[in-house]
């Protein structure tokens, strides 16, 4: 009998393959008294071993798919699996105490995990606590015969499920073998949906309960553009679906055909349609997909991912990739976004009751400047290779705006009397996601070279709603008039000025939203890179005049979003 | 019995990936291998027992060597010492 879960389409496409649950095994064991030391101590030695070759497998994947930055915490852990004091102390407990190799290994390493937590003063050294529990789990499961999952392992066609999926689990998809994948939690905007796109593999978030639902090895066919994943399905449903495969990407096959096309209306107006990156290598994906600009470059990559704040000649040459990758066409880096729910563990911040409502983003740039202007120094080296725009996330005053734009000034007016190479047309401008920004944006229109509207905080700020919270997040909406019209005052106020605006929120490529956005005058539509040429092959059919009157209906008329929706669907269809 | 001493320069002290790479130096050889600082002294093929010294930028440390490549050894942690900028 069939099973049919809901979630949100996360990643358009149709996969159907057999469940790989990527699920923490039950890791539970009780201490044992043995009576052949010996035996036990070739179990952990087995143990060891086989934990050491899956290592090997997941840093070689990490090496291949991320970089060997990136592998270098599973070298990391390969060290400590090798530890001759931890491995030494672990025989000495099973010789000594005469306990099963599970209860020696948990009591070594609780005791070293201990030592790493308790070093408070170190934030980077309490992290190393979490390699150790990591190795620990992965030497249990081998012990107790359990598999532990690692996505790096899988050598066949699955349909991963999971609760969520981590940075690190993301990061060892082998797009080969990892056909889909469907998680109990997330929304259209988490990490794991975002990496989906990015990889483009069909997906599905939020589904509440897949983990529960699915049992391993059972076929799961996963439909990224409705949301709907079919467990076990009959014959008949996986020829139906086999046929909705065929007919996708015949779909886009067509899109693919506007690749190196411009973006016009169908009366002949012309827009950009960018993508989002979160790293240099991102530009691939974005040119195959046709990306005009790269409207928003996250740089917190830059910070996430390292151990120390990044150096300036670091962060010069990941600028001056993707500047260089675009070649020539712009690439528009938003500043440190840090703070809010993204933290870095050597730059501890003070614990806060609201971090959506604290010290974030550019709050942080002006407070801390050594940050800053490192980052802007290598931007500003990075101009000399293309064009390179950057934009200040979180700007809420105008007084923020011009303190920010200042420092920028005094650094690139110090490069340049070193004899440093500097582009002479950065344009500088900010990021719109504070409606205190969005309403006096007539003032800063007047110091800003271009907005850039980021929608989740923006509707987040505005309905005054975490996304995150299930009990409150029917207040998400981005086709709210309340939204519209912020966006109406804000591109307004840009072009009264002479200026541009952009969206760079995941709103921008919503197909819904675009006939929207066009009739309010959206200049750059910047999106995830496998959103583009969908968004292309829509704005064709669009004719701005209609949508301008469909925006300015849905902005004086109407009163709720489904009137909005309502509105837009009687005019595109 | 071989001793050196270092005189630890960098802003990170001894953290994670360096440790790696000491350990890893060291694992190479035979001989007995001790880091010493603040009066403690752990093996320097242990990455737990490297890491837990929690050695910072400043940190006069000591390395000794015991076993018949001795000198060897102590010649290739001083080597990796210098290549990552993590000690004098």
């Amino acid at each position: 009998m069939t099973k049919m879960l809901k979630g949100i389409a996360a990643s358009d496409g149709i996969a159907a393959a057999k469940a790989y649950m990527l699920v923490q095994p039950d890791l539970s064991f009780s201490e044992t008294a043995i009576d052949d030391p010996e035996a036990e101590i070739s179990r952990l030695n087995a143990a060891v071993d086989a934990s050491k070759k899956d290592l090997e497998v997941i840093k070689a994947k990490a090496a291949e798919n991320l970089g060997e930055e990136e592998a270098q915490v599973f070298e990391a852990h390969l060290t400590i699996l090798s530890d001759p004091e931890m491995l030494g102390q672990i025989s000495d407990k099973i010789k000594n105490d005469k306990v099963n190799a599970e209860a020696a290994v948990k009591s070594v390493t609780d005791m070293f995990i201990g030592m790493f937590e308790a070093m408070t003063d170190n934030a980077y050294m309490q992290e190393r606590a979490g390699d150790v529990r990591d190795v620990t789990k992965r030497l249990l499961s081998h012990l107790l015969g359990v598999t532990l999952p690692s996505p790096a392992l899988i050598d066949e066609e699955v349909v991963i499920v999971a609760h969520d999926l981590t940075p690190s689990d993301t990061a060892q998809l082998d797009r080969r073998y990892v056909k889909g994948f469907i998680t109990d939690i997330g929304g259209r905007t988490s990490h794991s949906a975002i990496m989906s796109r990015t990889l483009e593999i069909p997906a599905i978030v939020g589904s509440g309960n897949a983990t529960a639902e699915i049992k391993a090895d059972q076929t799961v066919i996963i439909d990224g553009i409705n949301g709907d994943a079919l467990v076990d399905p009959s014959e008949a449903e996986l020829k139906e679906y086999q046929q909705k495969a065929t007919d996708f990407a015949a779909q886009k096959a067509e899109w693919a055909r506007l690749k190196n096309e411009q973006s016009v209306t169908a009366d002949g107006k012309q827009v950009t349609l960018g993508a989002n990156i979160g790293t240099p290598k991102d530009v691939e994906a974005a040119n195959d997909n046709g990306a005009e600009a790269v409207g928003l470059f996250r740089s917190e990559f830059l910070y996430m991912d390292a151990s120390e704040l990044p150096s300036e000649d670091d962060q010069f040459e990941a600028y001056k990739q993707a500047v260089e990758g675009m070649n020539g066409k712009q690439v528009v880096v938003r500043t440190m976004d840090i703070g809010g729910d993204k933290e870095l563990p050597y730059l501890p911040l003070p614990e806060e009751q609201n971090p959506f409502l604290g010290y974030r983003a550019i709050r942080i740039s002006l407070d801390r400047q050594d940050i800053f202007r490192t980052q802007l120094r290598a931007l500003l080296r990075a101009s000399a290779y293309g064009r390179l725009a950057i934009m200040f996330p979180m700007i809420a005053t105008v007084k923020e705006f011009k303190a920010a734009k200042a420092v920028f000034e005094e650094e690139k007016a110090k490069l340049v009397a070193d004899g440093v190479q500097v582009s002479d047309e950065i344009e500088v401008g900010m990021m719109m996601e504070i409606p205190a920004a969005a309403m006096i944006a007539d003032k800063l229109a007047k110091y800003a070279d271009f907005f850039s509207i980021g929608t989740n905080d923006l509707i987040q700020y505005s309905m005054a709603a975490d996304r995150g919270n299930e009990r409150v997040s029917y207040l998400y909406q981005p086709y709210n008039p309340s939204l519209l019209r912020l966006i109406k005052n804000i591109i307004d106020s840009s072009h009264k000025e002479g200026k541009w605006t952009g969206m760079c929120g995941e709103m921008a490529g919503d197909q819904i939203a675009v006939p929207l956005l066009a009739g309010l005058g959206l200049d750059e539509f910047s999106m995830s890179a496998t959103s583009i040429l969908k968004t292309r092959s829509l704005l064709k059919k669009l004719d701005t005049t209609k949508m301008k009157e469909l925006a300015d209906k849905a902005v004086t008329d109407c009163e709720t979003t489904e009137e909005v929706v309502e509105l837009v669907h009687q005019y595109i269809d | 019995m071989e001793k050196k001493d270092f005189h630890v320069i960098a802003e990170t002290g001894i953290h994670a990936r360096p440790a790696t790479l000491l350990v890893q130096a060291a694992s190479k050889f035979n001989a007995d291998i001790t880091l010493a600082y603040n009066d403690k002294s752990v093996n320097l093929k242990s990455i737990m027992g490297v890491m837990s010294l929690g050695v910072g930028q400043g940190a006069d440390v000591t390395i000794t060597a015991e076993g018949a490549d001795e000198a060897d050894a102590i010649a290739a942690v001083a080597e990796t010492m210098k290549k990552e900028g993590l000690a004098e």
